[in-house]
C-alpha cells in the first residue's frame, strides 16, 4: 500500500470518528465548538514548523514559514483561550 | 534529546486522541472545560514532538512566530466581546486558511523533487486554504459591518464562479503534472478570488451557515496539508474539524428548512429595507401595542414566562438587563425559561453564549424541541429581538418563503409580548403573522431600553 493510500485510510476513518463525536455535542455549546475546532485546526502549525525549521529552507521559505507559524499560533492561543473564557461562563443554577 | 520518527508518531497519536476527547468533552457543559484542557495538552504534545524531531533544525523564526502569535492571540481572546464572537471566529478561520496556503507553498520550495502526487495534494491545500482565507475575510467584513450584509448578485454570477473554479482546478492538475510555477501562482490567485465570489452572494442573516461552512473548509485545508506532508495527525484533526463544520452547516440549514445549495447560491435576505407590502400595511392597523407597564403587569402575576432571544438582543447588548428581569421575576415566584432557535444570532449557539455571559444558568436555557411543548402552559412569551423564528407563517401559510421552517411556538402562550423597534419584517422580508394574533401585543422601542424599563417598574412596585 502506498503512503498516500495509507493516508486516505486514516482520513476516512477519522471522518467517521468526527461524524459520531460531533453529533454528540450539545447545541448549547455550538459556539464553543466552533472556537475549539478553530483552535485545534491551528494544528497546521506543525506544518508551519517543518517549513520554517527545515534544513533546506532558504530565507524565502523561512519567512513564509515564519508567517505561517505566526498565523497558526494566533489560532492556537486565541482559539483555546476564548473557548476557555466562554466555557467558564456556562454555570448551573447556584443554590 | 531528539525524537526518532517512531517516537514522534506515537506522540502524534496521543495528541490525536486528546483532540478527539476535547471535542467529546463538549457533550455537556460540565465536562467541556476539561475537554478544552485536553485540547491544549494535545497541541503542546504535537508541537513539542515536531520540534524535537529530526526535521526541525533552526529555531529563530519559529520562536519569533510563536511568540508573536501568542501575544496577538491572547489579546484577541481576552478583549473580544461575546457579541462579536462571530467576527473573531471568521478572522481566525482566515488565518488558518492563509497558514495552510503558506505551508503548502513553503513545502514546495523546500522539497527538492516533489512528485506529481505531492504536487496534486499541495494544490488541493492551496485551493481550499485560499478559499477559506478570503471567504472568511468577506464574512468578517459583513459581520463587522465593514461590508453591506446584503447579498451581492449579478447575472451570470454562478456561471462565472463555475468557470473560475474549473480553470483553477485545471491549473492545479497542470501544476501537478509539470511542476510549472506559473500555474501554481495563477491557481493560488484565482482560489483567493473564488473565496470572495463564493461568499458575497450570501446575505448577512445566513451567517450561521457561512461560519459553519468556513469552519468546515478550514478543517479540509488542514487535512490537505496533512496529505502533502504525509502527517497523519494533520489528516485526523482536519477530518474532525471538517466534519464538525459540515454537521453544523447541516443543522443550521435544517433549522431553516433550506438546502445548503439554496443558501450558498443566495436568494434569501435581500437585506434592503423594502417597505412592507400593501397587505401588510393594511394589516398593520390590526396590531395591538402595549406599554412597558402592561407587559410587567402580565409577567409579575404569571406562573411561567418564556423569553425568546434573537439577534436583536445581541445588537442591543440587552443580555445583562434580561438577566436582571429574570431575577426580579423569579423573586416573585415566576418560573422563567429561555427558548433558543438553532439559527438565532449570527453563529451556531450564539444566544447560549450571550446568556451564559450574563450569568443566566444554562439549565434555564432550552433548545427548540425541548421548549416547544411548554409554550401552551406558559402565561407569557417575551420575544426579545427575534422575529422569523416565531412566525406562524412557517406552519400555516403554504405560499410563504419560510413555509416548513421549524419555529418556536410562542403564539401558543396565553399572551405574547413582542419587543420591536419598528414594524419592519425580519430578515426574510416575510411579514410576521404573530403580530396580528389576538393574544399578541407589541412593545415598541430599543430592546435594552424596554427591558430596563421593565426592570425599573418591577423594582418600583412592592410585592
Amino acid at each position: 500500500m502506498s503512503e498516500s493510500l495509507l493516508a486516505l485510510y486514516v482520513f476516512v476513518l477519522a471522518c467517521f470518528i468526527g461524524y459520531y463525536v460531533i453529533w454528540g455535542v450539545t447545541p448549547s455549546l455550538h459556539t464553543p465548538l466552533v472556537a475549539l475546532t478553530n483552535a485545534i485546526s491551528g494544528i497546521v502549525v506543525v506544518g508551519a514548523l517543518l517549513v520554517a525549521g527545515s534544513e533546506q529552507a532558504g530565507i524565502g521559505a523561512e519567512l513564509i514559514g515564519f508567517f505561517a507559524v505566526l498565523l497558526a499560533s494566533i489560532n492556537v492561543f486565541g482559539g483555546f483561550l476564548v473557548t476557555h473564557r466562554m466555557l467558564s461562563m456556562f454555570k448551573k443554577k447556584p443554590r | 534529546m531528539e525524537f526518532s520518527v517512531n517516537t514522534q508518531a506515537v506522540a502524534y497519536l496521543v495528541s490525536a486522541i486528546l483532540f478527539i476527547l476535547a471535542l467529546k468533552g463538549l457533550t455537556h457543559p460540565a465536562s467541556a472545560r476539561r475537554g478544552n484542557l485536553y485540547g491544549m495538552l494535545g497541541m503542546v504534545i504535537a508541537v513539542a514532538a515536531t520540534l524535537l524531531g529530526h526535521e526541525v533544525r533552526s529555531y529563530g523564526f519559529i520562536i519569533a512566530g510563536v511568540a508573536g502569535g501568542a501575544v496577538v492571540g491572547t489579546i484577541l481572546a481576552l478583549r473580544i466581546q461575546m457579541t462579536a464572537m462571530p467576527q473573531l471566529v471568521a478572522a481566525l478561520h482566515s488565518f488558518v486558511g492563509l497558514a495552510a496556503v503558506l505551508v503548502a507553498i513553503g513545502t514546495f520550495i523546500n522539497t527538492a523533487d516533489p512528485g506529481a502526487v505531492m504536487m496534486g495534494e499541495l494544490s488541493a491545500g492551496v485551493i481550499i486554504g485560499a478559499i477559506t482565507c478570503t471567504g472568511s475575510v468577506i464574512a468578517f467584513g459583513k459581520l463587522q459591518g465593514l461590508l453591506s450584509g446584503a447579498p451581492v448578485k449579478f447575472t451570470g454570477q454562478h456561471l462565472l464562479n463555475a468557470v473560475i473554479g474549473l480553470v483553477t482546478i485545471g491549473l492545479g492538475v497542470h501544476f501537478a503534472m509539470t511542476g510549472a510555477v506559473w500555474a501554481l501562482a495563477i491557481m493560488t490567485l484565482l482560489a483567493f478570488v473564488i473565496g470572495v465570489t463564493l461568499i458575497i452572494p450570501i446575505g448577512g442573516a445566513d451567517m450561521p451557515v457561512v461560519i459553519s461552512m468556513l469552519n468546515s473548509y478550514s478543517g479540509w485545508a488542514a487535512a490537505a496539508t496533512g496529505f502533502t506532508l504525509h502527517n497523519n495527525l494533520l489528516i485526523i484533526v482536519g477530518a474532525l474539524v471538517g466534519f464538525s463544520g459540515a454537521i453544523l452547516s447541516y443543522i443550521m440549514c435544517r433549522a431553516m428548512n433550506r438546502s445548503i445549495i439554496n443558501v450558498v447560491f443566495g436568494g434569501f435576505g435581500s437585506g434592503d429595507d423594502a417597505s412592507p407590502s400593501a397587505g401588510a400595511q393594511a394589516a398593520q392597523q390590526g396590531v395591538k401595542s402595549s406599554s412597558v407597564e402592561d407587559a410587567v403587569y402580565w409577567m409579575e402575576d404569571a406562573n411561567k414566562v418564556i423569553i425568546i432571544p434573537g439577534y436583536g438582543m445581541a445588537v442591543a447588548q440587552a443580555q445583562h438587563s434580561v438577566k436582571e428581569l429574570m431575577e426580579l421575576l423569579e423573586a416573585r415566584g415566576v418560573e422563567v425559561k429561555f427558548a433558543i432557535h438553532p439559527v438565532a444570532g449570527r453563529m451556531p449557539g450564539h444566544m447560549n453564549v450571550l446568556l451564559a455571559e450574563a450569568d443566566i444558568p444554562y439549565d434555564r436555557v432550552l433548545e427548540m424541541d425541548e421548549i416547544n411543548p411548554e409554550f401552551p402552559g406558559a402565561d407569557v412569551a417575551l420575544v426579545v429581538g427575534a422575529n422569523d423564528v416565531v412566525n406562524p407563517a412557517a406552519k400555516e401559510d403554504k405560499s410563504s418563503p419560510i413555509y416548513g421552517m421549524p419555529i418556536l411556538e410562542a403564539g401558543k402562550a396565553r399572551q405574547v409580548f413582542f419587543l420591536k423597534r419598528s414594524m419592519r419584517p425580519g430578515y426574510s422580508g416575510v411579514d410576521n403573522l404573530l403580530f396580528y394574533r389576538d393574544n399578541t401585543s407589541l412593545v415598541f422601542g430599543d430592546a435594552k431600553d424596554t427591558i430596563e424599563g421593565m426592570v425599573s417598574v418591577l423594582k418600583g412596585s412592592a410585592h
